[in-house]
């Protein structure tokens, strides 16, 4: 298990292993939007704990389909099913490595590219613990979209559309929690709901990813 | 028994294949897979490695299998020793200086998998059987792309592992020069086309 973590995360690292798409698109997005929606800083500062969850969902969809398909092309995938490893704790290792290459980098990057949005001093702690909760729900439930098209050609568009629907709960609470924080509100409320997401799709959703890998592989 | 097959029946795409495949591989006992293109020899490999169920019939022995198909399963930006070393932790043993040895890939060693020619990618694929540590090793077309000396080190390899008391499952055209090897053609076992008018493939 451990081994398979080190292999993903050195391959992320490596050349063309798309570590900083994710990161790169983030930055691109927050960069871009005080240009597109103006330069008011009341207007920004009310819009960002939206657009910083929405470009951190977007950034994190857009290497989703890493997880498995380049293990499928290259019969990494039918060797690892074959081996002593469970194929859940396969699922659950490759969510965790997209999360360490892709979520955690998010997370890090928000409270600076906050200050392009004029995120309101109290907002900047509540944005960074409710992406710390929300993004491994991004990734777990990604990597459920991942294993459903693994074995199509060009499965993309496909999983962009299963997957999206399925962030939604994540992206309502998460954005929330940010913007009662940057407001000064109370937060318990959409913070537990965020992790209830996050527990549940750990819990629940590499079995379902490592029931349909087993159904693509055939 | 290492490995048994009783009445096994396959299927690829919903189209059965073979059917009443049996067959039982001891220690140290070979057997040669042999038929024409199409014929499903891959489907029969990956149903005995449980990659894919059987329509019918018993697998036993799965759990004792090492499978090699036609993609090699290496990551192009990793080199040859990381490969090896990951497919080691990933089966539970260590040390990989044997299996690099067999194969003649220790001078390749700090290469990327990337840059290696096709008959040492499948070398390294090769080599990869002999860090499983698993006593029944079922290989698909394991030859593609070797040259004489490869195939060579590859025959040596087998014999060696079933010298050793393992079992070998080999899907091959060519003659590995295994004598003790017994031949199984899967063409006898093909199945019987679907009666016209039957349509449980949409079922």
């Amino acid at each position: 298990m451990r081994a398979l973590l080190w292999r993903d995360l050195r391959l992320a690292v490596r050349a063309g292993g798309g570590f900083g798409l994710g990161l790169a698109f983030f930055l691109i997005v927050t960069v871009l939007v005080p240009f597109a929606v103006g330069p008011q800083t009341g207007r920004l500062a009310s819009i960002a704990p939206g657009i910083l969850w929405l470009g951190a969902l977007l950034a994190c969809l857009l290497s989703l389909d890493r997880i498995f398909a380049l293990d499928f092309e290259d019969g990494s995938l039918d060797l690892l099913a074959t081996a002593p490893l469970p194929l859940e704790g396969v699922v659950a290792v490759k969510a965790l490595a997209h999360w360490f290459t892709t979520g955690l980098p998010l997370v890090a990057a928000a409270p600076a590219l906050g200050v392009l949005l004029s995120l309101p001093g109290p907002g900047f702690f509540w944005l960074f613990l409710s992406l710390l909760i929300g993004t491994p729900a991004l990734s777990v439930i990604g990597a459920f979209g991942a294993a459903l098209t693994v074995g199509l050609k060009r499965g993309g568009l496909l999983m962009s559309l299963l997957v999206l629907p399925l962030y939604v709960p994540t992206l309502i609470f998460g954005a929330e929690a940010a913007r009662r924080g940057a407001e000064g509100l109370a937060v318990e409320t959409p913070l537990m709901l965020l992790g209830g997401i996050s527990a549940g799709a750990l819990a629940l959703l590499p079995f379902a990813s490592a029931a349909v890998l087993r159904v693509s592989l055939r | 028994m290492m490995l048994e097959l009783r009445d096994v029946s396959v299927a690829r795409g919903g189209v059965p294949v073979l059917d009443g495949v049996g067959l039982v591989l001891g220690p140290g006992e070979a057997m040669v897979l042999r038929g024409p293109n199409g014929s499903g020899k891959t489907t029969l490999l990956r149903a005995v490695s449980g990659l894919q169920p059987v329509l019918a019939g018993e697998v036993s022995g799965a759990e004792r299998v090492a499978y090699s198909g036609h993609a090699d399963g290496l990551k192009a930006n990793l080199s040859v020793a990381e490969n090896l070393a990951f497919w080691a932790a990933a089966f539970g043993t260590r040390g990989i200086e044997a299996a690099m040895e067999a194969y003649a890939l220790a001078p390749l060693s700090d290469r990327w998998a990337g840059n290696l020619s096709a008959g040492q990618k499948r070398r390294l694929g090769l080599a990869r059987m002999l860090v499983t540590g698993r006593p029944v090793w079922v290989l698909d077309e394991p030859t593609v792309s070797l040259d004489a000396a490869s195939v060579a080190l590859f025959a040596a390899a087998v014999r060696g592992h079933l010298g050793a008391g393992g079992a070998a499952l080999i899907a091959t055209h060519i003659d590995l020069g295994l004598s003790e090897a017994r031949v199984l053609d899967v063409a006898a076992h093909r199945a019987m086309a679907p009666l016209p008018g039957s349509d449980e493939a949409f079922l």
